[in-house]
C-alpha cells in the first residue's frame, strides 16, 4: 500500500526531484495515517524499488544485462520490471560484455541513462575496458563536451563456496581510478538511497552489490520508502556510535563489524563503526574525526589485502592525524589468495567477526599485537 | 553459457523473411569507370566488387573456396554493364558542387596532416600522433553524407575524421599542440578528438574500443525513435576502424548485437592492410573481411577505398539503409596509408614498389583527373581551393601557436560533470563540500 502511494504521489511531482525528502515523507504520513512504524524490506526489494521508481520517472533510464529481462535477473534483482517497461527498456544481451558495456557507454554519451548490470563483477573483467577507459575518462578527454551518466551494478565480493574466478573483491581496483564514483550498499536503505543517487547522477557510477546480502531484511523507516529518497555520495554513516575503537567497513563487513561491536561491548570496549557507503570519493574528513575521538582504527574489508581500500584509509589517517593515533592501525582483509572452495578453507580466506573482535582488541592494547 | 545450434537453412530461412531488396539490387557501380586503373594484386581488388546479402549466404555454408560462385555472377554482371553503355563519361556520377566539396575536403585533411607531420618534427606537437594520408577518399565518402546529428566514431587516426565533420580546423589544430582552445582543451590530444556539437564521439586509443559505443550511439538513436517516440530520429552513425581491428573480440560482439537489433550503424573498415608493421595477411585467418557481414547476418561490401565516387555509391546505399530502419551494414574499403603508422614509425617493412602502387591511385589526384575529364571543374578552380586550404591551414597553426597553454586550476577540472563530484546532499542539492575532492594530495 505505502507502495502505491509513493507512486502517486512520484507522479504527480513528474519525476520527482531530488528535494525536501522530510517535507514530503511529513505528507505521506498525514495522507495515510500511518505512524511512522518502521517496515522490514529486503536488500533485493530496496533494489528493485529502486529501479522501478527511477525507471518510471525518467523515460531515458533503461536497464541492460544478461538475464535482466525474461528471467527477472540472475538474482531477481529486476523482477517484475520486463513486465512493466518492455524489452526495449528492459534489454536482455548476449553474453558478451566488452560489446554490451561498450554500447551503454556509447548510449549514455549519447543522451540516454543505462544501467548496465554484470551478473557479478568478477564478469565486468571482460568490459572493464570499457569502464575505465572509455567511460571514467570521456569526461575528462573532452573537457566536459561529453558526459556519461551510467551505472555498471551487479553483486561483488565472494558468495558461499563458488570458487576463486567469482569471488574477488573489486572496490580497491574501481576506486583508484578518478573518474568513477565507486558505491558500496549495506542495509536496505543505502541499497535504496544510493542507487537512486547513482542512477540520477551525470557520472559513471560503480554500484557494489553483495549477493548474500540481496537476501537480507533491515528495517527502513517511511522517509526511505519515499520516491525521492536519496543519499549523498561521499558520505559515510556512522552506524554506532562509540569512544574507544573506531572500525570502518563496507558492504557485507558492515554486519560483521556490527556483530564484534557487541562482543566488544561485553569487555567495555565501546567501538565506533562506520559504514563507508560510498569508496570513491571517501569521506575522509569522517572517518579522520571519528579516529580524532577514539585513537584507535581498524579497517575492514573482504578483499585482498595489498593496495586495499584499508591501506587507503590507513594512509589518509596516519596523513592527517599522526598524533592521534595511540596504536598503530589494524587492517583486516581477506588472506592473499585466490578464494579457495571448500568450506573451511573459505571460512578461513574471509574475515571474520572473531578476526575483527581481536584485531579491535589488539589496536586497544589488550592483547599482544601479531608479530 | 552454451550457444544453441541452428541449421544453415534455418538461419537463412528466418533472414528471407526480413531480408532486404539487395537481393534483387544490381551491382553498385557503373561498369566502366575512367579511374579504374591497374588492378593489385589485393585479394578483394577493385575487380571483385560483391554486395553479398544474406539470402546468398547459403553458398557460404557449402565449402566453397574464396571466389565463390556469388562473387562470379556479381562480377558477370558488371562485365554485361560494361559491354552494354558507356555513359560515364556523358553522365558524370557527381555535380559539380558536390565535386568541388568532396576535394576541398580531401585537399583539407591531406593538408592538414602534411602540417602536422611539419609541426611535430619541429617540436611543437608531441606524442602519439597517427596520419591519414592516402585514406582521404573513406572519410570524405562517407562523412559527407551525413547530417550534424548523425555520429562519427573513431580511432586514433581521427585527426580528418574531426575536420571532415566539421570540426573547425583551428580546434584540431590547438587540441593537437595541447592548447586550451582546442576541441577538448588540450587535455585529450591526438588519439582522443571529441565534439558535441559535432556528434563526434572520439577518438579511441584502442583499437576496437570505439565500435561498441558506436553500438551504443546507434542504439541510442533507436531508442530515441521507438522507446521515446520521437518519430523523425533517425540519426546514422559510422564507426570508422581498421583491418586489426577485424579480428578483435568486440568487433564480433557489436556485429552480433547490431544485426540482432537491427540498429542504425555502419560499419567501416578502413583496410589499409598494416597493422604497425604486421601485415593484414599474416594476421588474420580469411583476410576478406568483407565476408565477416553476413556471417552475423547483414550485408557485407567491399569497395576501393581510394576512389572517392564509389566509396560515395556505397555510402549512400548503406547509410540509406541504416536510416530506413533496416539494419547496420559491414564496408570495408581498400585503402593504403602512405605514411607510417605513426609519425614515430619509421616504415620499413612495407614494400616499396607497393607503395608506390598505390601512391599512383592517390584519391585526390584520380578525382582532380575526373572532374577534368567531365568538365566539372576547371585547373584555376582547384588551384583555388588549394590555396584557401593552405591558407586555412595555416591560419589554424597560427592559432594554435598564440593560443595560451592550459592554466595550472585545468588539472583538477572536468574530472566529473558534476562539479564536486559528491552527487546528492540530503538538502536535495548536490554536495560541494570538500573542496579538495579531486586534489588528493597534489598541491596545484
Amino acid at each position: 500500500m505505502f507502495g502505491i502511494i509513493s507512486h502517486k504521489l512520484a507522479a504527480s511531482t513528474a519525476g520527482g526531484s531530488p528535494g525536501q525528502p522530510i517535507l514530503r515523507a511529513a505528507v505521506l504520513a498525514m495522507m495515510s495515517n500511518y505512524s511512522t512504524a518502521t517496515k522490514q524490506i529486503m536488500v533485493r526489494e530496496a533494489l528493485n524499488s529502486a529501479l522501478d521508481e527511477e525507471m518510471a520517472a525518467d523515460p531515458t533510464v533503461f536497464l541492460m544485462g544478461e538475464e535482466v529481462g525474461e528471467y527477472e535477473g540472475a538474482y531477481k534483482v529486476s523482477k517484475g520490471l520486463l513486465r512493466k517497461y518492455g524489452p526495449q527498456r528492459v534489454v536482455d544481451t548476449p553474453i558478451t560484455e566488452a560489446g554490451f558495456t561498450g554500447i551503454g557507454v556509447g548510449a549514455s554519451c549519447h543522451g540516454l541513462r543505462p544501467i548496465v548490470e554484470f551478473m557479478t563483477f568478477n564478469f565486468a573483467m571482460q568490459a572493464i575496458d570499457h569502464i575505465i577507459n572509455s567511460a571514467a575518462k570521456t569526461n575528462y578527454m573532452s573537457a566536459g563536451n561529453i558526459n556519461v551518466p551510467i551505472v555498471f551494478r551487479g553483486p561483488n565480493g565472494a558468495a558461499a563456496g563458488v570458487g576463486a574466478q567469482h569471488s574477488q573483491c573489486y572496490a580497491a581496483w574501481y576506486s583508484s581510478c578518478p573518474g568513477l564514483k565507486v558505491l558500496a550498499p549495506y542495509s536496505s536503505e543505502d541499497a535504496r538511497g544510493l542507487l537512486k543517487t547513482a542512477i540520477r547522477d551525470p557520472d559513471p557510477v560503480v554500484f557494489l552489490e553483495n549477493e548474500l546480502l540481496y537476501g537480507e531484511s533491515f528495517p527502513v523507516s517511511d522517509e526511505v520508502l519515499d520516491s525521492s529518497f536519496c543519499l549523498p555520495i561521499g558520505k559515510a554513516k556512522i552506524e554506532k556510535e562509540g569512544k574507544d575503537v573506531t572500525i570502518t567497513a563496507f558492504s557485507r563487513m558492515v554486519g560483521y563489524a556490527l556483530k564484534a561491536a557487541e562482543i566488544l561491548e561485553k569487555e567495555d570496549l565501546e567501538a565506533e563503526v562506520i559504514n563507508l557507503r560510498s569508496i570513491r570519493p571517501l569521506d575522509r574528513s569522517l572517518i579522520n574525526n571519528s579516529v580524532r575521538k577514539t585513537n584507535r582504527l581498524v579497517t575492514v574489508e573482504e578483499g585482498f589485502p595489498q593496495h586495499g581500500v584499508g591501506a587507503e584509509i590507513c594512509a589518509s589517517v596516519v596523513e592527517e592525524n599522526f598524533n592521534f593515533l595511540d596504536a598503530p592501525v589494524e587492517r583486516i582483509s581477506g588472506a592473499d589468495v585466490p578464494m579457495p572452495y571448500a568450506a573451511n578453507l573459505e571460512r578461513l580466506a574471509l574475515p571474520q567477526v572473531e578476526d575483527v573482535v581481536r584485531a579491535a582488541r589488539r589496536a586497544c592494547y589488550r592483547s599482544v599485537p601479531t608479530a | 553459457m552454451a550457444a544453441t545450434a541452428f541449421s544453415a537453412s534455418k538461419f537463412t530461412q528466418s533472414f528471407s523473411l526480413n531480408s532486404t531488396r539487395s537481393v534483387d539490387r544490381p551491382p553498385l557501380f557503373p561498369a566502366s569507370h575512367p579511374l579504374k586503373t591497374t588492378p593489385s594484386s589485393f585479394l578483394g581488388s577493385t575487380r571483385k566488387l560483391s554486395l553479398s546479402s544474406p539470402s546468398s549466404s547459403t553458398s557460404r555454408h557449402r565449402r566453397r573456396p574464396c571466389r565463390s560462385p556469388a562473387v562470379v555472377a556479381v562480377s558477370e554482371v558488371v562485365k554485361e554493364k560494361k559491354s552494354k553503355s558507356n555513359v560515364s563519361l556523358s553522365n558524370p556520377l557527381i555535380t559539380k558542387e558536390e565535386g568541388l566539396e568532396l576535394y576541398e575536403d580531401m585537399v583539407l585533411g591531406r593538408s592538414f596532416e602534411d602540417m602536422c607531420a611539419q609541426m611535430y618534427y619541429r617540436g611543437k606537437m608531441f606524442g602519439f600522433v597517427h596520419l591519414y594520408n592516402g585514406q582521404e577518399a573513406v572519410s570524405t565518402g562517407f562523412i559527407k553524407f551525413l547530417k550534424q546529428e548523425d555520429c562519427v566514431v573513431s580511432t586514433y587516426r581521427d585527426h580528418v575524421h574531426a575536420l571532415s565533420k566539421g570540426v573547425p580546423a583551428r580546434a584540431v589544430m590547438s587540441e593537437l599542440f595541447g592548447k586550451t582552445t582546442g576541441c577538448c582543451r588540450g587535455q585529450g590530444g591526438s588519439m582522443h578528438m571529441f565534439s558535441k556539437e559535432h556528434n563526434l564521439l572520439g577518438g579511441f586509443a584502442f583499437i576496437g574500443e570505439g565500435i561498441p559505443v558506436a553500438t551504443g550511439a546507434a542504439f541510442t538513436s533507436k531508442y530515441r525513435r521507438e522507446v521515446l517516440k520521437e518519430a523523425d530520429c533517425d540519426h546514422v552513425t559510422l564507426a570508422f576502424f581498421g583491418d586489426g581491428t577485424c579480428n578483435n573480440g568486440q568487433f564480433f560482439e557489436c556485429l552480433n548485437m547490431a544485426a540482432l537489433w537491427k540498429l542504425p550503424i555502419v560499419f567501416v573498415v578502413e583496410n589499409n592492410l598494416w597493422a604497425i608493421g604486421m601485415s593484414h595477411l599474416r594476421a588474420t585467418s580469411d583476410p576478406q573481411i568483407w565476408k565477416k557481414g553476413p556471417a552475423f547476418g547483414m550485408p557485407g561490401v567491399h569497395v576501393d577505398g581510394m576512389d572517392v565516387l564509389k566509396v560515395r555509391e556505397v555510402a549512400k546505399e548503406a547509410i540509406g539503409r541504416a536510416r530506413r530502419g533496416e539494419g547496420p551494414t559491414l564496408v570495408e574499403c581498400e585503402t593504403y596509408r602512405f605514411r607510417g603508422h605513426s609519425l614515430a614509425d619509421p616504415d620499413e617493412l612495407r614494400d616499396p614498389a607497393e607503395k608506390a602502387r598505390y601512391a599512383s591511385r592517390d584519391p585526390i589526384s584520380a578525382l582532380k583527373k575526373y572532374m577534368f575529364e567531365n568538365n566539372l571543374a576547371s585547373e584555376a578552380e582547384l588551384k583555388a581551393i588549394d590555396k584557401k586550404i593552405d591558407e586555412l591551414v595555416e591560419d589554424a597553426v597560427e592559432f594554435a601557436d598564440e593560443s595560451p597553454l592550459p592554466a595550472r586550476s585545468q588539472l583538477l577540472e572536468n574530472v566529473f560533470a558534476d562539479p564536486r563530484g559528491f552527487g546528492i546532499g540530503p538538502d536535495g542539492r548536490y554536495r560541494c563540500e570538500d573542496p579538495k575532492f579531486t586534489e588528493g594530495t597534489a598541491q596545484v
